[in-house]
C-alpha cells in the first residue's frame, strides 16, 4: 500500500503545478485546490485508520532500502498530525475563497497554498533528518510568499523579520546536520536512534540542545518566540489562521520526534524542557494580556499554548506524551477557529483594535457564539476540548511529581481566561454608540456563507473532540506508547 | 587542509554573524549568504577525508563519501532561491519606504510608550 504514505505529499505538488497553468481562471484554480485538499484529507484519514490497525506504514522511496535511501514513515503521531493538518488546510481554503482579498487578487495564492500543504505533509511523514530540512524549506518558502502577499509596507516590514529569522534557523539546522553526520555518518532517523546512543554524553547533549534550538525557533518556544507575534497578525486572515494552527506545530512535532526517538529520557539534559515549557507559558500569556488587538492577543496565546505541549513532552511519560498529543489536536482546531473568527470580526467591524470595537454581540449573536466556544475551550473551561486536554496534562504532571509546572500551568490557564474575557467584554459586550456603528454588510451572501461555514464546521469539530474524548484519548495514549518505545519505529524502518 | 577549512568556515560564520546584526536588509542578505557558505564547507568536511571521485569507476572503498556533497548541493540551491526572494523583498521595501531598514515591532513600541506614559502620570499625581 505504498500510495497511502506518498499521496499526501505528491497530490498537492501536482495540484500546484496544474494550478499555475490555470492562472487566468480563478474558478478552475479553486476547483483544483478544493478537490486536491479534499482527496488529501481522505487519504490521510485512510492512512490513520490503517496505521492504527496494522502499525507503521514505511515507504522506501525509489526502492533504495534504509538507511541508504530516503524513507517515509507514517506512524500514529505522523498520521494524526497529517489528518488534522489537511482538514484545517481545507477549511481555511474555503474561508479564503469566501473572503474578498488575498485569494481573489493574486494568481499565486492557490499554487503556493498547495505547496505549503505538500511541505507540511512531507515534514510529518519523513523518516530522515535531511529530508526534514528540505520539508521545512518547502514550507517556509511558501510561507514567505503567503505572509508578504499584497506587499503592503507593514507586511514587508514584518516579512523581513520573519524571513531573516527563519533563514538563520535553517542555517543552524544545516549546521546541526553537519555535526550529526560527522559524528554518526547517517541522517536516517531510525539509524540515528541507535548510533546517537553510542556517542559520548557531552556530544549527545550538545546535539540535543542544538536540535531543540533549531526546532524551537519554528515552534516559537521561549526565548525564541519574539518573531511570531510581530509577523503573524499582518498577513491576510486565512494565511494567519493556517500559520497559527499548523506551522508552529510542525516545529513542535519535530521536537517531539527528535527528542523521543534520538535522545532517550535518561540522557536528557535535566529538566531543561520543563523549565522552557513553564517560561514559554508565562511569557506568552503576559504578552497577550498587554496587547490591544485581537489578532495580536491570539498570536501571543500561540506562544503560551506551545508551552503546554512542551510540558507534556518534558514529563517523558506515556501519560504526559498522550496529553501533549491530545493537546496538539485540540489546539490546532481551536487556534485556527479563533483566528478565523478574528477575521470575521475584522471583516464585519472593519478593525481588530479592541478600543474601537463594542457591542458586537448585539447585532452579530452568531459571531459571538462562534468566538465564545473556542475562547472558553482555549482557557480550559469544562466541558470544552481544552479542559480535557489540560486535565490530561495536569494529571500526568501530578503523577510524575512535577508540581511546580502543574502550578504554573494552572495559573497560566486563569490568565488565558482573563485575556479572553478582555476580548469578550471589549468587542462583544458594551453599548453601540453612534461613533462605532457597524459597517454595512459589504460582502455578498455567498461570500458570507463561505466564510462562516468553515468556521462553524471547525467549532463543531472542537465540540466533537469533547464528545469523542474517550476514543481520542485512547488513540493519543497508543501514540504515546509508540513514542516511548522506539524499537517499534526502528524495526519498522530497518527491519528487525 | 581540514583545519584550514574549519578555520575558513569559522571566519565565514564570524563575518556573517556580524553582518546580520546590522539594520540594512542588503547587509543581512550578504551575511546570510556567508553563513550559508560556512555551513556548506562544514557539511562537505563532515564527509571525512577525500578520496577518488564516486561512481566513475575504481575501487568503491576509495570513494569520497558522496552524501555530504548531495546535502551541500541541495543546501546551495535552497539558499539561492531564498536569497533571490530576500533581494526582491529588499527592493519592495525600498519602493514603499525608500529604505531597506529592518524595523522594530511598531505595535509593541506603541504599547510600551503607552505604559510609560501611564507610569509618568502616576508619578506626577
Amino acid at each position: 500500500m505504498t500510495p497511502l504514505a506518498t499521496l499526501p505529499i505528491l497530490l498537492p505538488l501536482l495540484g500546484a503545478a496544474v494550478s499555475i497553468g490555470f492562472g487566468s481562471s480563478r474558478i478552475v484554480q479553486r476547483v483544483i485546490s478544493v478537490v486536491i485538499l479534499g482527496s488529501t484529507s481522505t487519504v490521510s484519514a485512510l492512512l490513520l485508520s490503517r496505521v492504527d490497525r496494522d502499525g507503521e506504514v514505511v515507504v522506501q522511496v525509489g526502492g533504495w532500502s534504509a538507511p541508504v535511501g530516503i524513507t517515509l514513515v507514517a506512524d500514529r503521531l505522523a498520521a494524526i498530525m497529517l489528518l488534522v493538518a489537511t482538514l484545517m488546510l481545507l477549511a481555511v481554503l474555503l474561508f479564503a475563497i469566501g473572503q474578498p482579498g488575498a485569494e481573489t487578487h493574486h494568481t499565486g495564492f492557490h499554487p503556493v497554498y498547495l505547496i505549503l500543504a505538500s511541505g507540511i505533509a512531507l515534514a510529518f511523514l519523513t523518516g530522515d533528518l535531511f529530508n526534514l530540512f528540505v520539508a521545512f524549506e518547502v514550507t517556509l518558502m511558501a510561507s514567505y510568499v503567503l505572509i508578504t502577499l499584497g506587499g503592503r509596507p507593514d507586511q514587508v516590514r514584518t516579512g523581513m523579520t520573519y524571513v531573516v529569522i527563519s533563514l538563520l534557523a535553517s542555517n543552524l539546522f544545516l549546521l546541526a546536520l553537519a555535526f550529526v553526520y560527522a559524528a554518526t555518518g547517517t541522517v536516517n532517523l531510525a539509524d540515528l536512534s541507535s548510533r546517537i546512543a553510542a556517542l559520548p554524553d557531552g556530544l549527545r547533549s550538545g546535539l540535543a540542545v542544538l536540535l531543540i534550538v533549531v526546532f524551537g525557533v519554528k515552534a516559537a518556544i521561549f526565548p525564541l518566540f519574539f518573531w511570531l507575534p510581530d509577523s503573524y497578525p499582518t498577513a491576510p486572515t486565512p494565511v494567519t489562521a493556517v500559520f497559527a494552527g499548523l506551522l508552529t506545530k510542525v516545529g513542535v512535532y519535530a521536537i517531539i520526534r527528535s527528542q523521543t526517538l534520538l535522545f532517550p529520557p535518561d540522557t536528557q539534559p535535566g529538566n531543561l524542557l520543563l523549565v522552557v515549557a513553564g517560561l514559554t507559558m508565562v511569557v506568552g500569556v503576559f504578552g497577550a494580556i498587554t496587547q490591544n488587538d485581537i489578532k495580536r492577543i491570539l498570536s501571543f496565546h500561540i506562544v503560551s499554548q506551545i508551552g503546554y505541549m512542551i510540558m507534556g513532552l518534558g514529563l517523558f511519560s506515556v501519560a504526559g506524551l498522550a496529553g501533549a498529543v491530545f493537546y496538539i489536536i485540540h489546539h490546532i482546531v481551536v487556534k485556527t477557529t479563533l483566528f478565523l473568527v478574528a477575521g470575521l470580526v475584522e471583516h464585519r467591524a472593519g478593525t481588530g483594535q479592541l478600543a474601537r470595537l463594542s457591542g458586537l454581540a448585539r447585532f452579530e449573536p452568531t459571531l459571538a457564539l462562534l468566538f465564545l466556544i473556542p475562547a472558553l475551550s482555549l482557557a480550559g473551561i469544562p466541558p470544552f476540548s481544552g479542559f480535557v486536554a489540560k486535565l490530561a496534562l495536569i494529571s500526568a504532571g501530578i503523577s510524575a511529581g512535577q508540581y511546580a509546572i502543574v502550578a504554573v500551568s494552572l495559573v497560566v490557564s486563569l490568565l488565558t481566561l482573563f485575556s479572553m474575557i478582555k476580548i469578550w467584554s471589549n468587542a462583544f459586550w458594551g453599548s453601540i454608540d453612534a461613533g462605532d456603528a457597524p459597517l454595512e454588510r459589504s460582502a455578498s451572501r455567498r461570500s458570507r456563507a463561505l466564510m462562516t461555514g468553515p468556521t462553524v464546521a471547525l467549532v463543531g469539530l472542537s465540540v466533537a473532540i469533547v464528545i469523542w474524548a474517550g476514543p481520542l484519548y485512547a488513540l493519543s495514549e497508543r501514540t504515546a506508547q509508540d513514542l516511548m518505545d522506539t524499537r517499534l519505529y526502528v524495526d519498522s524502518v530497518l527491519g528487525p | 587542509m581540514t583545519v584550514l577549512l574549519v578555520v575558513a568556515a569559522g571566519v565565514l560564520w564570524a563575518c556573517g554573524s556580524y553582518l546580520i546584526l546590522g539594520r540594512q536588509l542588503s547587509r543581512i542578505v550578504i551575511g546570510i549568504g556567508l553563513l550559508g557558505h560556512g555551513v556548506n564547507l562544514l557539511i562537505v568536511l563532515a564527509g571525512g577525508e577525500g578520496g577518488t571521485p564516486a561512481f566513475v569507476g575504481g575501487d568503491p572503498e576509495q570513494f569520497t563519501d558522496p552524501l555530504p556533497q548531495a546535502f551541500a548541493l541541495t543546501a546551495i540551491v535552497i539558499t539561492f532561491g531564498v536569497i533571490a526572494f530576500l533581494l526582491a523583498l529588499a527592493y519592495r521595501s525600498w519602493l514603499v519606504t525608500s529604505d531597506d531598514e529592518v524595523e522594530d515591532d511598531v505595535e509593541d513600541r506603541r504599547i510600551a510608550r503607552a505604559a510609560e506614559a501611564v507610569a509618568e502620570i502616576g508619578a506626577e499625581s
